[in-house]
């Protein structure tokens, strides 16, 4: 037993001086840096991150000129098939045999959290673009996790305070039957009545539902001004498109979607999709900055970005800057700089990433436009009004993170 | 009173694809003993078909093609129907002289793997149909509701072919045909009638009653992979309730619990997905061949 001890001690010390004088060389603990994008490649949110996250970290890394001080910068993707154990053990397999430096995308709230559970004992940053669970930054925040894009307080806050202030005091719920429905059909309701506005009604629908028209016409029949739509994915369109067979928004009543991608938009077409209002981080034709990139990668991607793939983007870029600007891949030394610095891209104007790791940007509400007014093919949505960071957010006073209070 | 008037159109509505897939079903099991599981397979199926022939042919195949939603009415049926021809034919007729399961479970996996073909090609969200013809896009005013004139042609529609379905099998003499190679295929074959000819051609007319009901479908809800599996489990409840191999049981209950889900939706919403599974229960406790079966 003790000889084992021996020469794994001897072992250990070889090892530790053959390293040594390699990470001297090249400052960074690899001579690279080496980012993995952990998202579905083939699920349910293939089409708003997968594949066309790895493209905007590629573009990132090109824009940065392919190299951090004359270390070179590598990509390694995965599809976590939206499972968390599959999710972690991968993001494992990185960290400790592919030596990755920063994890971004991880879209799915379930798989992000395992990996950011994981990176927080690995001391691996995370930068997770695509889930959407206040949970990261609240009851389970990590010192090196950082959520980019949106959350579950962002969107339906975002779409609530807006849309009861344009005049839209009474709403019905229409709500997926489980958690995630409860949580943002009660954060919701919970604004509008913080606001004035009033919930006349709610109906939960059970998850995967086929027909909706029957809760429409109960929605339409309660004279409210907004149904609000506390669903996701096939549900949300099954709805829109079915709101739309009964004209209800024609009649009058606005739809407001709690979690909308313009790749959605984009599939139900705008004869369906018109007048849906909803949150978002990202609008690709919102100026020229963003018309620029996003066309670049609508060449290699053959779709327009969501929010997401501009947020991997932006993500990626500010995590190099702060390796360029520390000169080190050390993590509690980059996340310190990435608190410190103020992020200005195409996708963020003013960002501030605050210390329980939310990234305080503001939010615009859309509206998806008439077919008339569209002028092209992905000229979808237009801009309403801006959400201030700090409305959108849960402030430092408010929040549960331990790590702040 | 509006209403449940309104509600119960609604509930009519979902019951005719009820009744069409769980005819398919019947007819599939009271001729030829299969469960067949890949129902929900092949409306799925039916409506993808009618989309990518009006919206992909083109692009895929670089020719101006469009086959629009009257032509599918006709044609995919076909074409799943001949895909229910090849199922039954390379597969299927090897497991007759085994197990009922084995065929469920065959059956079972092509499910998973035309649901897994079209997961990895299109938006699991669902993807519109956008074919549905102008002189149907309007809406009707019934004077209690404005109701989409779509949905009424499905539901006439629908209706037409349930019934249609009925008389052949049950009133004319080549259904009558089939019911005696069904009752006694050795004896049918005696009197010199085809009978394996006779089995596949009712699981390929079984598997286009799908199919067609996919095209119906396609635009109400949205094209999606997933479609056919949120289905097939309610629609084995209908047939259940209506008894297994029952035609009319089949298309009855198909309506009735339409309707009923329909009103539940209104009366106790979260209730609406198992109310048909709380039926079925009942009446497997009182009429366990179910409510128009015949006990064995």
């Amino acid at each position: 037993m003790f000889k084992h001890w021996k020469q794994g001690l001897v072992g250990a010390v070889t090892a530790a001086t053959l390293t040594l004088p390699l990470t001297a060389a090249g400052a960074l603990s690899d001579d690279k840096i080496k980012i993995g994008v952990l998202s579905d490649m083939s699920g349910v949110y293939k089409s708003l991150e997968g594949p066309g996250a790895v493209i905007a970290a590629q573009m990132a890394i090109d824009d940065f000129g392919g190299s951090v001080m004359g270390n070179p910068i590598e990509i390694i993707s995965a599809d976590h098939q939206n499972k968390p154990d599959i999710g972690a053990s991968t993001a494992r397999e990185w960290i400790d045999a592919k030596e990755v430096d920063m994890i971004t995308a991880l879209d799915n709230s379930s798989v992000a959290l395992s990996v950011q559970g994981l990176a927080k004992d690995k001391k691996i940053i995370t930068m997770n673009t695509g889930a959407g669970s206040t949970a990261l930054t609240e009851e389970q925040c990590s010192p090196y996790g950082i959520h980019y894009v949106y959350d579950t307080h962002a969107l339906p806050v975002g779409t609530a305070t807006a849309m009861v202030k344009n005049g839209g005091k009474k709403w019905f719920f229409i709500t997926a039957d489980y958690a995630f429905g409860h949580s943002l059909r009660d954060n919701t309701g919970a604004v509008v009545e913080s606001l004035g506005g009033e919930v006349v009604g709610n109906v939960n629908a059970p998850l995967s539902t086929n027909d909706f028209s029957s809760y429409l016409l109960q929605a339409q029949s309660s004279g409210a001004d907004v149904i609000g739509l506390a669903n996701a994915g096939q549900d949300t369109v099954n709805a829109i498109k079915q709101a739309n067979q009964f004209r209800i928004v024609q009649s009058g009543q606005k739809l407001a979607g709690m979690l909308v991608f313009i790749t959605d938009v984009h599939s139900m077409g705008l004869d369906i999709a018109q007048g849906l209002q909803f949150t978002t981080a990202f609008v690709w034709n919102q100026n020229e900055e963003t018309k620029a990139w996003s066309e670049r990668f609508h060449e290699l991607h053959g779709a327009m970005p969501t929010m997401v793939h501009a947020g991997v983007y932006s993500a990626v870029t500010n995590y190099l800057n702060a390796v360029k600007e520390t000169g080190t891949d050390d993590t509690e030394t980059v996340r310190a700089k990435l608190g410190e610095m103020t992020l200005n891209d195409m996708f963020v104007k003013g960002g501030k990433i605050a210390p329980n790791g939310s990234m305080l940007h503001d939010m615009y509400l859309v509206e998806v436009k008439k077919p008339s007014e569209s002028k092209s093919e992905w000229d979808l949505l237009r801009v309403v009004s801006k959400i201030p960071a700090d409305q959108a957010y849960i402030s430092m006073a408010d929040t549960k993170c331990s790590l702040v209070n | 009173m509006q209403v449940i008037l309104a509600q119960a159109l609604l509930g009519l509505n979902v019951g005719v694809f009820y009744a069409m897939l769980s005819l398919g079903l019947a007819v599939i099991f009271g001729l030829l003993n299969i469960i067949n599981f890949a129902h929900g397979a092949m409306y799925m199926l039916g409506a993808f078909i009618a989309l990518i022939g009006y919206s992909f042919l083109e692009q895929w195949l670089g020719i101006s093609l469009q086959i629009g939603f009257w032509a599918s009415l006709i044609l995919v049926p076909l074409l799943v129907g001949l895909l229910g021809v090849l199922i039954e034919r390379l597969l299927l007729r090897r497991l007759y002289d085994l197990d009922h399961i084995y065929g469920l479970l065959l059956t079972f996996g092509i499910t998973l793997i035309l649901q897994g073909l079209f997961s990895n090609y299109f938006n699991v969200s669902g993807t519109p149909y956008p074919g549905q013809p102008e002189s149907l896009s309007g809406v009707v005013n019934l004077g209690f509701m404005y109701f989409p004139t779509y949905r009424l042609f499905a539901i006439v529609f629908s209706l037409v072919v349930c019934f249609a379905t009925w008389f052949f099998i049950e009133h004319t003499k080549l259904g009558s045909r089939l019911r005696a190679g069904v009752e006694n295929p050795d004896l049918t074959q005696a009197f010199g009638l085809n009978v394996p000819l006779m089995i596949t051609l009712t699981f390929a007319f079984g598997a286009g009653l799908a199919g067609l009901a996919g095209v119906l479908a396609a635009p109400i809800y949205s094209v999606s992979p997933l479609m056919g599996a949120d289905l097939i489990i309610v629609v084995f409840a209908v047939v259940v309730i209506g008894g297994m191999g029952s035609i009319m049981g089949a298309i009855l209950s198909g309506l009735a619990l339409g309707l009923i889900e329909g009103l539940t939706k209104v009366i106790y919403p979260p209730a609406a997905s198992t109310v048909i599974f709380f039926l079925m229960v009942l009446v497997l406790l009182f009429r366990p061949a179910g409510l128009f079966g015949k006990e064995k």
